[in-house]
């Protein structure tokens, strides 16, 4: 029996803007982590990765973060990437305002 | 102040120009995010969570107004309106774009600032006591040295590439402000025989491993600072460890070598080097004390001073915390809060540091400054001023009479901002601030100096903090550890851990049964907390921060 594997969402910041990005399933890259592609199986993650990585003209520090799959949207299972998702805590410059 | 002359405008200005063009290679794929990084660092461009940040040197934390209101230029223009003042007395812009980046560097030349070597494994910007050149305890105006120091360490061909950051604080007075034992070197001004020389402390550093520097020498004539931190630099460039980045701060270097081989070679090196200088930088080193001669300060009443203290109760609670002794007369220093209870610590709007810049203008002889506690200074206020000051201040939000107490917090951004953070520190200042606003206890309290990082990296300084808080991560959870016993003067002592780590939701109670039960054990109400805790030691504190297992304890 396979180990099992903690769903992924491969996410990055942007090259230009420095925003939190995440890919989506037709290899885009989303500022909204509900638009992001949860991925199931591990091979499959580690080859989205690989392909994220090589887009450096878009998108820096590619990396996979491990989520859960919610109501209707991948769920940060650390606080860093409940952070990432939401911004800061201080003040309210626009994410925030989804959650 | 100084003021560039012809070479450092070009230099600047070409090195703008490169950093312009690297910026475009790497937009247009020519450069490698790897090839980029090291590039971008040296210019004080880093990747955070939500975005990039550029952090601008404010050398020695002194400022002018023209300088002051181009910071608040950059916050509305290329970012949210606002900047976030630093314990490396700099500023951080928290969502710049990398486009904007070589405008924004352009725009600070054009007012004599930069970003070079806020960041990267370089000597950085120097630090200095916020009350330079204003304090009445002081022998001479420090920031002369740190200037001094910034020309010879800035694009040093040497030391581009040392094993680590390296970081230097200078103080003039006995009082130490610039928290001279936690620096890679600290100099402290001192006269031996009517002659002005310094002590020289080498091997301080908080971080993951906490030390306190060692004076390496406890004399040196000034004509020879610059030869010997070069000494010092070199043989830490060579000596220092490449092969472990926790072990290459040169705390480490000294500690593993021992302070008797350092100084032994500091000094063989030392001989080759100052063989070298022909006393050019003696001859800089005279212009640039001119030009930090102090301002004409004005003879004038201060009866309108002494008025409005008696007949304003809350210019004169202000005027009690927020003011310090000036070396001429009827001038007071003024620090200015940028910590409004709830507010983030260190966080000033645009419009704030513009209004603080009118302030300087008209009333402070042109000159701010910012402290590593994250406030603003008005290093020169005639008192006749002040209550005018006051008045202006309040209406901006900058009134808050809380300089020293328990809401005057030191928090580094933290896992709101911070690639490097395992917890938030912002929020947690926040809460214990409100807090004790709400219980209007602070005056009571007196002094006390909470300080919070959000890693083992220390920018907060919790070590050194009356009560520290270190914010980290523990199995998924945000957990805060408390340090008490902490001094960042010059009585400077690391702090003890008290004990297993908070929740964020269990830390602002803990702080206030800490702050109960030093109300409760204090001898007097002028025993401030460190020296009840100097006094009694950890045992009381620590039985009120965990007071389920004292219980446990005692049924043992």
């Amino acid at each position: 029996m396979s180990r099992s594997f903690t769903p992924k969402v491969v996410t990055a910041n942007a090259l230009l803007e420095g925003d939190v990005v995440y890919l989506t399933n037709d290899d885009r890259w989303t500022r909204s982590l509900k638009d992001a592609v949860l991925l199931m199986d591990e091979a499959d993650a580690d080859l989205r990765l690989l392909q994220a990585q090589a887009q450096t003209g878009v998108v820096v520090g590619a990396y996979l973060a491990d989520m859960q799959d919610g109501p209707d949207s991948p769920e940060p299972i650390h606080f860093r990437e409940a952070f990432r998702r939401k911004g800061p805590s201080n003040y309210a410059h626009g994410k925030q305002e989804q959650f | 102040m100084y003021a560039y002359n012809d070479f450092d405008k070009s230099f600047l200005a070409s090195r703008n120009a490169q950093f312009r063009a690297q910026v475009e290679r790497r937009i247009a794929g020519h450069l490698t995010e790897d090839e980029f990084k090291p590039l971008r660092l040296m210019n004080g461009v880093y990747l955070q969570l939500h975005a990039y940040m550029l952090r601008v040197a404010i050398p020695y934390g002194t400022l002018n107004s023209g300088q002051m209101n181009m910071l608040a230029h950059l916050a509305d223009k290329y970012d949210k309106g606002y900047g976030h003042f630093t314990t490396r007395q700099n500023i951080q812009y928290n969502w710049p774009e990398l486009r904007d980046i070589p405008d924004m560097l352009d725009d600070l030349g054009t007012v004599e600032m930069h970003a070079i070597q806020t960041s990267g494994n370089t000597i950085r910007n120097v630090t200095a006591d916020h009350f330079a050149g204003a304090a009445a305890d002081e022998i001479a105006d420090p920031r002369p040295v740190a200037e001094l120091i910034r020309q010879w360490s800035t694009d040093h061909p040497e030391f581009q590439f040392l094993p680590r950051k390296f970081k230097v604080a200078v103080t003039g007075s006995e009082s130490d402000r610039a928290v001279t034992r936690a620096h890679d070197i600290g100099l402290r001004m001192v006269e031996r025989d009517g002659v002005a020389g310094f002590e020289v402390i080498v091997g301080g550093g908080l971080g993951r491993t906490p030390m306190l520097g060692k004076v390496i020498a406890d004399f040196l004539p000034r004509e020879d600072l610059l030869p010997y931190l070069e000494a010092i630099v070199s043989v830490y460039n060579l000596l220092g460890r490449r092969d472990n980045k926790y072990k290459a701060r040169i705390k480490i270097t000294v500690h593993e070598n021992g302070l008797e081989k350092i100084r032994d070679l500091v000094n063989e090196r030392f001989v080759e080097i100052k063989a070298r200088f022909s006393g050019i930088d003696q001859e800089l080193f005279k212009n640039i004390e001119a030009a930090f001669a102090a301002p004409e300060f004005a003879v004038k009443s201060v009866d309108a001073y002494d008025s409005a203290r008696q007949s304003d109760l809350v210019f004169r609670a202000w005027s009690d915390t927020n003011l310090h002794a000036h070396k001429a007369d009827g001038y007071s220093i003024v620090t200015v809060s940028i910590k409004k209870h709830g507010a983030t610590p260190g966080d000033a709007s645009a419009e704030q540091m513009r209004v603080l810049a009118g302030i300087a203008a008209r009333f402070g002889h042109d000159e701010l400054r910012i402290s590593h506690e994250q406030n603003v200074i008005l290093p020169h206020v005639h008192k006749s001023d002040l209550p005018e000051v006051h008045s202006i201040l309040k209406a901006n939000g900058l009134g808050t009479a809380n300089i020293g107490l328990i809401s005057d917090i030191i928090a580094c951004p933290g896992m709101d901002y911070c690639a490097l953070a395992t917890a938030r520190s912002i929020p947690i200042a926040q809460q214990i601030a409100t807090r004790f606003d709400e219980l209007k206890l602070e005056h009571k309290i007196g002094e006390l100096k909470i300080k919070i990082s959000g890693c083992i990296n220390a920018c907060g300084h919790h070590h050194v903090a009356h009560i520290g808080i270190l914010g980290l991560d523990r199995a998924g959870v945000e957990s805060y550890q408390i340090t008490l016993g902490g001094d960042h003067t010059e009585t400077a002592a690391i702090g003890e851990r008290a004990g297993p780590g908070f929740s964020a939701d269990d830390i602002i109670p803990a702080i206030e049964r800490l702050v109960e039960a030093y109300l409760e054990l204090r001898q007097s109400d002028e025993e401030t907390f460190i020296e009840s805790y100097r006094r009694l030691g950890l045992a009381p504190f620590k039985a009120a921060l965990y007071p389920a297992e004292d219980e446990k304890s005692d049924a043992a």
